[in-house]
């Protein structure tokens, strides 16, 4: 009697100790970090992503469609490349979808929101998306809000 | 052989001994617990180690179970040398022995009756059923078979002794070693053990050796006597032949005189010089 | 000088001599772990007495630390309308970092501590003399089944602690402060991965602490004086050993796993 109760406590606070590492990948952290997604990659170039990192998230209208899962550069034109693994839920995508490297608020996290196009073809493992726009760097948007402001100045005169 | 006893002399008191001890030698430190000790113990007797506290009775009874090792000389039990065994064989030979402790060492967190149940579920594969008869036997040889569900933080001193014979008999072994089994035990119960021993040895045909300083009791069940004091055998014999013994070692010792031959202190430097030099050494 | 230097050299040897004891020990230690394969009732009891009496403080503590670090990170992260991100700070912190060395610090309170005492005591009542007069090593009956417990309940000991701090923390957050849940749980799974957080951090690191900590203390118990004083020197050395051991070990491995950041 008194061994039973010992051995259900023992099982009950294994169990625990399961569930609790179950909750720490379930709840907690993305079971589909696990490399082995069945998502189909689709690659696009930037001319600069800004502080976009790998596992940043792709969303289409908000909604989350796939993640980046890598970054590397592209040693002839000199551009980023950004290799994203799209959900095969979402598998028709227009093959001139554009994509752009956004920021969620202000100084949070960077990520990379698609545009649906109007083609009738759609995008495949191995993809590309042609029409890209880079993350905003707030050093050059500064830069051309002062020659805007600058220019601005000096054009009124020169209109009627 | 009643001299008192030089090496030469030294015969072994039977043809075939259980355990012998030739010139063995032990320190622990600079204190020299054992010079040179030459003994013998018979098989199927019971044969008793007396002497004053502190002359290494426990320590020999170390060395025969192979928990420690002599300096020098030779221990054997049974023609096997103890401490030139492998780990293997130690235990394959501590299973004939059984030990009772002087602390008896029962196993606090076991109750009374899991703790002689122990030895029994470690070494055999008896059915439950077999080791409940067992154990209830073995704990109605020493008047304990009521206590079997209690505690050993339950017990009293001379009770948690008597468990620990339980269960050093439980495996029936062929020789048993008693620490100070009388220590701490009310008259009654002390004769029930002195008569249990002897009855235990006869019946089972066992080798005992009894450590104690409780001399009358052990004369009462001893065949054999050995007085040890200052590393060496003073004096051994039956108990008749000690008890009218001349020698002056033998009658202080039997006869618990508190002045003579034999030092009831630790080895130190004259009671003076401590004194005097103020820092003890 | 002179007498200092070679008494410094005596400490040093005397370190080192018990550095290899440690380690004789442990071999011992494993090598009596097969025993349990034939004997798994003794596993559980010991499960019980480290795994099972240590819950207690294990849940309550890893509700506080979630709900301060809820709290805390509140404060930090409201300033820059960041609170969405306190998720991630609590997931992290706890599953990185505070998981794993607060509850073997709790442990080796704990149950490290209990555990030393018991075999200290053990051996100062002649309980493992005497078993070895039986015949019984006591390598594989008393000694292996603790060892092996403690290794297995400290891991599962930091889940239990990491899972609950971070419900703790979404008790502050969300239901007391209220941040959204929604975003409070999207963040966190967005930036804390399977592996390179949950796995090195809760798993490795509170495996290879969960060795430590109960080798210390076993060996501690083991080596100690069997004299009251002893024992109770060996305990308290056991928590101070586990816990510099634990501390140094993190730096160490959070070197080793999150360098690169
Ligand atoms: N672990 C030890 N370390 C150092 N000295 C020890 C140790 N154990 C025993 N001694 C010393 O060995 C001597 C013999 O001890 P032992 O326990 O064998 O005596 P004893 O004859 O059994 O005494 P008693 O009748 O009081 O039980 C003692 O003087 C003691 O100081
Ligand atoms: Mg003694």
């Amino acid at each position: 009697m008194k061994q039973k109760n010992l051995e259900l406590a023992v099982g009950l606070f294994v169990a625990l100790g399961l569930a609790a590492f179950f909750m720490l990948a379930i709840k907690v952290s993305d079971l589909s970090s696990l490399g082995n997604d069945e998502g189909y990659r689709v690659t696009a170039h930037f001319e600069n992503i800004g502080g976009l990192k790998a596992r940043a998230p792709v969303t289409l209208g908000g909604v989350r469609v796939g993640r980046v899962v890598g970054i590397g550069l592209d040693p002839q034109s000199y551009e980023a490349v950004v290799t994203m693994s799209i959900d095969p839920k979402y598998d028709r995508l227009p093959t001139d979808s554009s994509a752009s490297i956004l920021t969620s608020g202000l100084l949070g996290e960077q990520y990379v929101g698609l545009e649906p196009g109007g083609m009738d073809s759609y995008l495949k493992e191995g993809g590309t998306l042609k029409l890209t726009q880079s993350a905003l760097v707030l050093e050059k948007l500064i830069g051309r809000v002062f020659t805007n402001m600058a220019s601005g100045e000096s054009a009124p005169p020169k209109t009627p | 052989m009643l001299a008192i006893s030089a090496r030469s002399d030294f015969a072994p008191p039977h043809d075939d001994p259980l355990v012998t001890m030739r010139r063995l030698s032990f320190s622990r430190g600079e204190h020299r617990i054992f010079r040179e000790l030459d003994l013998t113990i018979p098989r199927g007797k019971v044969t008793a180690i007396m002497g004053p506290s502190g002359t290494g009775k426990t320590t020999l009874l170390r060395l025969i179970g192979g928990q420690i090792r002599p300096d020098a000389g030779r221990i054997e039990v049974d023609g096997i040398c103890v401490h030139e065994l492998g780990r293997k064989e130690l235990y394959q030979l501590r299973k004939r022995m059984g030990v009772l402790f002087q602390s008896g060492a029962l196993f606090t967190d076991l109750s009374v009756f899991d703790n002689v149940a122990f030895p029994l579920r470690e070494h055999t594969r008896l059915p439950e059923s077999l080791i409940r008869t067992l154990v209830l036997m073995k704990l109605e040889a020493v008047g304990l078979r009521g206590a079997h569900a209690l505690m050993p933080s339950q017990l009293s001193g001379g009770m948690a002794r008597r468990v620990a014979l339980a269960r050093a008999i439980a495996l029936d072994p062929t020789m048993i070693l008693y620490d100070e089994p009388f220590a701490g035990q009310d008259p009654i119960s002390m004769g029930v053990l002195v008569k249990l021993i002897r009855t235990l040895n006869d019946a089972l045909d066992l080798t005992s050796i009894i450590v104690s300083h409780d001399v009358k009791e052990t004369a009462a069940i001893a065949d054999y006597l050995y007085l040890i004091s200052d590393g060496q055998v003073v004096e051994h014999g039956t108990p008749q032949d000690l008890s009218h013994s001349a020698s002056p070692w033998v009658d202080q010792f039997m006869h618990a005189l508190p002045d003579g031959p034999m030092s009831f202190h630790y080895p130190a430097p004259p009671y003076e010089t401590d004194l005097l030099t103020g820092t003890p050494s | 000088m002179m007498a200092s230097l070679a008494e410094l050299g005596r400490f040093a040897l005397d370190r080192l001599a018990r550095l290899g004891r440690a380690n004789l020990f442990l071999l011992q230690l494993l090598r009596a772990l097969s025993f349990l394969f034939r004997r798994p009732g003794l596993l559980v009891k010991q499960l019980h007495a480290v795994g099972v009496l240590s819950l207690p403080i294990i849940l309550v503590s890893g509700l506080f630390v979630g709900m301060v670090l809820g709290l805390q990170g509140y404060a930090n992260l409201v300033d820059f309308g960041a609170t969405s991100s306190l998720g991630t700070v609590v997931a992290l912190s706890l599953i990185r970092e505070l998981g794993p060395v607060l509850t073997a610090l709790l442990y080796a309170g704990r149950a490290g501590s209990a555990l030393t005492a018991e075999i200290g005591l053990m051996r100062a009542t002649e309980q493992l003399a005497s078993m070895q007069m039986m015949a019984v090593d006591p390598f594989p009956r008393v000694l292996a089944p603790r060892f092996l417990a403690g290794c297995i309940a400290v891991p599962l000991l930091t889940g239990i602690f990491t899972a609950v701090g971070i419900l703790g923390g979404y008790l502050v957050a969300v239901v007391q402060l209220g941040v959204d849940g929604g975003s409070f749980w999207a963040q966190m799974q967005a930036k804390v991965q399977l592996l390179a957080d949950v796995g090195n951090g809760v798993l490795i690191k509170s495996t290879v602490f969960g060795l430590v900590a109960n080798w210390i203390a076993l060996f501690e118990g083991y080596q100690a004086q069997p004299t009251s004083e002893g024992v109770s020197l060996a305990t308290t050395r056991t928590v101070v050993d586990t816990s510099l051991a634990v501390l140094g070990l993190d730096f160490l491995l959070t070197a080793l796993m999150f360098g690169e950041w």
